[in-house]
């Protein structure tokens, strides 16, 4: 008996299997007239065809709610990121008062049910006239963000020697210097995680982003809720802007895929 | 040591102020919703306990809190050794690790409705391949209509969407176990049990601590997936708590039963989480 190496056992490749067959599905019933679709069965489409994707980035009610997600979403890992770095330094670096709590209590906010907060959400937001905006949203996905953010980003914060912050308070450095100069680029591998964390929880999140918004930041994955046409479900569509759902996910892991492990292992409760 | 300096609470600040402006606020408003009888605006009637009263009596409520407790501990009885064998199964190093990390992830990173639509022309015996492959074997399957098809597809459908997070962290964990305690438990000839119970898992206790909080309070808060896959039915089978409160908040606009199912639900998880969080707490401290 030794450590895991080299091989990977068969029983892994069956679970890859159970998870790309699914995804192959929407990807072949995205190539396909709906014609094909509700009648019958085929492995590979006999008809391919681009139309189901040509719809969606000609179809402006569809690219312009793939644009409003991207919006808060960049907003929101924009905006967690900024607020989370210092206060993820403060937490590693520093005692004050009430450290611990406030540290514990940021994480209680993960805990809360979206479902919870629907009511309060939409008055809030239309009482403060950012309703159907992305940046309600962005600020509404904060809710589970930024604690996340705060958590992971002190642990690789934590992992860096204090050595570092002396030295170059000893060279003559300012606090700022350091900061954006010395620190931020020794911290990036950690960033581009947290920037994964808060881009894969705003990204999936349907309920809050439902609520706050209408029709001008409709946001794709609302868009695909109704995708009722005339003449029933349009299948094919819908698996279209599923597949395209994807590929921003894809993106995303494809650049941390060497920090990913690291991030996952972010491990202290 | 850390340095103590009251100071550092100016860089927390802005954290303060955001959640207290997404979370605090919101709150508030929902305990104070949850002790009032509104009736518009201006007429509302302090009414004190009675909707906690009521929404304990409600018999939807409670069979929507058994329906979620089942789920919970069923997808959390299944993701996690499966978790654990996958990452177990992984290489540690190599090309292949990066492409399985990969595949792992893709389930987490796609949009939670989108996941209810795959499954939702996966599963279907009209148009899906598992649905048509099912009832070619000769059972009927159908998960508009029974009950317990509709459970199992749920259930298989957090296990695809899911069991990832549980692998990627027991990955960091076991990269994270230092090669010579296998060399060492290789001279003391331990069987392939033993190296698990007294090696790999103290090792795994901080990431599979993490698995078990997420995925708790994720599942007890599951709503997009059965929404899009079941709409919480057939009747009321997959109702799950936060089906239900959707429908009472959005749907009938009751605002104080409402708001009192609301914190009732967010105590329950906070409870939850607490007690294991506590319990593998003082666990950790017996055997330490």
């Amino acid at each position: 008996m030794s450590a895991p190496n080299g091989k990977a056992h068969w029983s892994l490749y069956l679970y890859c299997g159970f998870l790309l067959v699914p995804l192959y599905w929407l990807v072949s019933m995205a190539g396909k007239p709906n014609r094909d679709i509700l009648g019958g069965l085929e492995l590979v489409p006999s008809n391919p065809t681009l139309a189901n994707f040509a719809e969606i980035v000609t179809n402006p009610a569809w690219y312009g709610a793939f644009i409003n997600s991207l919006t808060y979403v960049c907003l929101n890992a924009a905006l967690s990121i900024a607020v989370a770095l210092p206060a993820a330094y403060a937490f590693s670096r520093y005692r004050f008062l009430g450290d611990k709590q406030l540290f514990f209590w940021l994480l209680t906010n993960r805990m809360a049910p979206p479902a919870v907060f629907l009511l309060p959400f939409f008055q809030l937001y239309s009482a403060v006239g950012l309703f159907d905006t992305p940046l309600a949203v962005a600020l509404a996905h904060c809710l589970f963000t930024v604690p996340l953010a705060v958590w992971i980003l002190e642990g690789f914060v934590s992992a860096v020697p204090k050595e570092l912050d002396e030295m170059a308070a000893i060279d003559g450095h300012s606090f700022a210097f350091f900061f954006f100069r010395i620190f931020i680029p020794v911290i990036r591998g950690g960033i581009g995680v947290t920037l994964f964390f808060c881009f894969m929880f705003s990204w999936v999140e349907l309920l809050i982003a439902r609520t706050l918004t209408a029709s001008e930041a409709k946001p794709i994955v609302v868009a695909m809720t109704r995708t009722v046409s005339a003449s029933g479900l349009d299948w094919g569509v819908l698996a279209a802007a599923g597949v395209l759902t994807i590929l921003p996910g894809l993106a995303v892991v494809w650049f941390v895929r060497r920090h990913l492990v690291k991030g996952f292992a972010m491990g202290r409760v | 040591m850390r340095r103590a300096n009251n100071k550092a609470w100016l860089a927390v600040a802005p954290v303060v102020l955001v959640v207290a402006f997404t979370a605090i606020a919101p709150l508030m408003t929902v305990v104070n919703y949850s002790v009032q009888d509104i009736f518009d605006v201006q007429t509302r009637l302090f009414v004190g306990l009675d909707w906690y009263r009521e929404t304990l009596r409600d018999p939807r409520f409670l069979d929507a809190l058994a329906r979620q407790l089942g789920f919970s501990a069923l997808v959390l009885a299944l993701e996690l050794p499966l978790g654990i064998w996958i990452a177990r199964c992984m290489p540690l190093q190599g090309r292949m690790t990066v492409v399985f990390l990969i595949i792992l992830a893709v389930p987490l990173l796609i949009p939670w409705n989108v996941v209810g639509v795959i499954w939702q022309i996966f599963a279907r015996p009209d148009i899906g391949l598992l649905g048509a492959a099912v009832t070619a074997l000769g059972l009927s399957y159908n998960y508009t209509s029974s009950a317990f098809d509709a459970w199992v597809t749920l259930v298989l459908m957090d296990l695809w969407h899911w069991t990832s997070l549980v692998a990627l962290l027991c990955f960091a964990g076991f990269a994270a176990i230092p090669p010579a305690y296998y060399q060492a438990a290789e001279l003391d000839g331990a069987s392939r049990w033993q190296v698990f119970r007294h090696v790999e898992l103290p090792h795994l206790k901080s990431v599979l601590t993490i698995a078990v909080l997420l995925r708790l309070m994720d599942s007890l808060m599951i709503y997009t997936e059965p929404f899009v896959l079941t709409g919480g039915g057939p009747g009321a089978s997959t109702t799950f708590l936060s089906q239900y409160l959707t429908s009472m908040a959005v749907g009938q606009f009751d605002l104080g039963p409402a708001a009192a199912f609301s914190v009732l639900y967010f105590l329950l998880i906070l409870l939850l989480c607490w007690l294991f969080h506590t319990t593998v707490m003082k666990r950790g401290d017996e055997a330490a």
